[in-house]
């Protein structure tokens, strides 16, 4: 009997198996191969070895795209996270119209990255948006064009994001400290320890779940960001925000540069796996909760 | 998204081919990037004279260039082709033709005379190895000078003739409270303006030894210093809000006499004409040479897949002979904007700015071959990464993109 399900459990997945395997091991398997030949527009087989490495290690957009991707990382889990956490704790205050602020905080999510990337081009845009509001209200010295500043751009795309994904940190913060046990609040009052103490030290390391959780959701959001830096900036001034994820598909597909595109792709896959692979590993190895 | 839409796109015209097609009727899937209201204008006309031909014709419009040919490309690649596909004319074509994946057009060619009909440059960019692979359709200017009538009068100025002119012309427009120069600060645009200075300061010649023969020590030479800094100039006459902006954006800021001028293609002229221009009225049109006119021609081309059923390729045949009829050529251009490429129509019922282009391409020595017809897609992408960081990034200096230029033009593309 309990061979018997178990069978059919594989037979089950088996097809799911099968095309994780084929579609994705597959193509990432092909692609890792293609970019060791010298593939122009259509893949081809000459083995050229490391060459399209090389000289995607000495190719300034690309060098320019992965420190834009650092800065942006970085800038945008951090400042997601706490935003997130803070609009959560906040509204666990028990504020009133507390499903209207849930909705209002959430509501960006519900938007793409194309749609999010155009509003706030024009809304950055020096010539539309805010800087000539400022500019119409009479404050001739006020000055706001950090997208069209090439060592600005990129914390504009920073910016954007943050708006677009603090709603949906919010919404995993609010679950976790919905789950913590009001025993421990009724203690923290009792020991009159101050609120910012108390979320900081105790609140915070029990939920580490919740972190973990948000923390992956947004690392993938920046490993795949491409819709947001085409929407908003089309990767410029200049190349000033380019990302990784852009400099495959243009490489991949205007450019006809499909070698240097897949050795861009597999370096993208390496760093990926190297960042998440120890974060999953962390989560997995959290105390599971004893299934149902 | 744009690979959505492609996968999409592709996924519709494969069930727009299902239905069975008559034995005998000659059915041509057409895959091109013509969208915009001028530009399907000018497809139907393509339509229309196939049908009138006896063809039946299947359109697959997709929107965007890279969007169509990656589509296409990747139909062809996968067993899938279209009847005909369009590419721009050059050597976006290159590896289809060397993976014998194109049917060539040799018997059409011989027929129709190319050799006499068809300019030099355009024959040469659909041969490969002695054999056409593509049917040219039209002729694209590339660096023409747009300029608002309106704003020129306010500012004092004539319009310019030459690049020592346009400075003084751009001051004045600056002095009088306008936008110099209306720019859409996007790559292309930006690789687009430099190949403008560049035709225009260098001449045929350089412009071929830089794109054609990628001649280092002529981008180490004081020639193309001058057309690097006269390009890095151009930047102080324009507005802080061209980072980022359509090509489209930037042309109605010269229609409507907020800007002095713009440095576009001939394809703007369906902007001015939707806004209600006229060439010689509104506004003008000028190409800026130091030695003489160096008019810039890139166009489009339709190629066709190898195909095996055999009325697949009557249907090729009979398309690629249409598209190239006379009477086909000019209403065409009417409607496109571009110029016929045979050069053997009456251009008579042309705008002002096409009747000009015309003379030129009769004049092989005004006759630029575009940067699409010269350089491979690689390549080009990378010399536009150099030239946008030269035009955006303030502390590079005109040393240092040269180098980085003379870097790339010899690796290997």
């Amino acid at each position: 009997m309990r061979i018997g399900s178990r069978l059919s459990t594989h037979l089950a997945l088996a097809p799911a198996l099968l095309i994780a395997l084929v579609a994705y091991c597959g193509a990432m398997g092909w692609t890792i191969w293609i970019s060791f030949t010298n593939s122009r527009m259509l893949p081809s087989s000459v083995f050229v070895g490391l060459r399209q490495y090389s000289s995607l290690a000495t190719n300034e957009r690309w060098l320019t795209s992965v420190q834009n991707i650092a800065i942006f990382g970085l800038l945008f889990i951090a400042m997601a996270l706490v935003l997130g956490f803070m609009l959560a704790a906040l509204i666990d205050q028990r504020v009133r119209a507390e499903s209207l602020l849930r909705s209002v905080f959430l509501y960006p999510f519900s938007m793409s990255f194309i749609v999010t990337g155009l509003a706030w081009r024009w809304l950055l845009d020096p010539t539309l948006g805010i800087e000539k509001v400022g500019h119409d209200l009479g404050l001739a010295w006020f000055r706001f064009d950090w997208l069209v500043r090439p060592e600005r751009v990129i914390y504009t795309l920073v910016l954007a994001a943050v708006w677009h994904a603090a709603g949906l940190v919010m919404a995993i913060m609010l679950a976790g400290l919905r789950g913590v046990d009001p025993e421990i609040w009724k203690a923290v009052r009792v020991d009159g320890i101050p609120a910012w103490r108390a979320y900081l030290f105790i609140v915070v390391p029990l939920m580490r779940g919740s972190f973990a959780t948000a923390v992956i959701l947004l690392a993938v959001s920046v490993a795949r960001l491409y819709d947001l830096s085409v929407a908003m900036t089309n990767g410029g001034p200049g190349i000033a925000s380019e990302v990784p994820a852009k400099f495959v598909m243009d490489h991949l597909f205007e450019r006809g540069n499909v070698g240097l595109a897949t050795a861009a792709a597999t370096t993208m896959l390496i760093t990926v796996a190297a960042v998440l692979a120890p974060l999953m590993y962390w989560q997995y190895r959290q105390p599971a909760r004893r299934p149902l | 998204m744009f690979r959505c839409l492609a996968t999409g796109a592709a996924l519709a015209a494969m069930f727009a081919l299902t239905p069975p097609a008559g034995a005998e009727e000659q059915r041509a899937e057409v895959i091109h990037w013509w969208t915009s209201g001028g530009e399907s204008a000018a497809v139907k006309v393509f339509a229309d004279q196939f049908q009138a031909a006896g063809g039946t014709w299947v359109d697959t419009a997709i929107a965007g260039g890279a969007n169509a040919r990656t589509a296409a490309i990747n139909r062809t690649v996968g067993g899938n082709p279209p009847t005909a596909m369009q590419l721009n004319t050059g050597k976006q074509f290159d590896d289809l033709v060397e993976n014998d994946l194109l049917a060539n057009v040799d018997a059409l060619a011989g027929s129709q005379n190319w050799k006499a009909i068809l300019p030099a440059a355009f024959l040469q960019a659909v041969t490969r190895n002695g054999h056409e692979y593509a049917v040219p359709v039209n002729i694209h200017g590339q660096n023409w000078l747009f300029y608002s009538t309106a704003a020129l009068a306010k500012a004092g100025t004539q319009p310019p003739t030459n690049w020592d002119d346009l400075f003084p012309a751009l001051d004045k427009l600056k002095a009088a409270g306008l936008i110099p120069l209306a720019f859409s600060g996007q790559q292309n645009w930006e690789r687009n303006l430099f190949n403008n200075v560049m035709v225009g300061r260098g001449g045929h010649d350089l412009f071929v030894a830089f794109w054609g023969k990628r001649d280092v020590a002529m981008v180490k030479g004081p020639e193309f210093r001058k057309i690097a800094e006269t390009f890095k100039r151009l930047r102080d006459y324009v507005d802080p809000g061209s980072p980022g902006r359509n090509w489209n954006d930037a042309t109605n800021l010269v229609i409507q006499g907020k800007a002095g001028m713009q440095f576009m293609g001939d394809w703007a002229k369906g902007e001015f004409t939707a806004a209600g221009q006229t060439p010689g009225k509104e506004y003008g049109c000028t190409v800026l040479g130091d030695h003489g006119i160096a008019y810039v021609m890139g166009g489009d081309v339709f190629v066709f897949p190898q195909l095996k059923d055999a009325s697949q390729k009557k249907a090729q045949q009979l398309l690629a002979r249409v598209l190239l009829e006379p009477d086909t050529q000019i209403k065409f251009a009417q409607k496109k904007g571009s110029i016929p490429v045979r050069l053997d129509v009456d251009t008579s019922t042309l705008d002002d700015c096409a009747r000009k282009a015309s003379g030129w391409i009769h004049d092989v020595n005004a006759q630029v071959p575009a940067n699409e017809m010269l350089s491979p897609p690689a390549l080009t992408g990378a010399i536009q990464d150099l030239i946008s960081q030269y035009w955006n990034d303030t502390t590079m200096t005109t040393d240092a993109f040269i180098n980085k230029v003379a870097n790339t033009l010899t690796q290997p593309f």
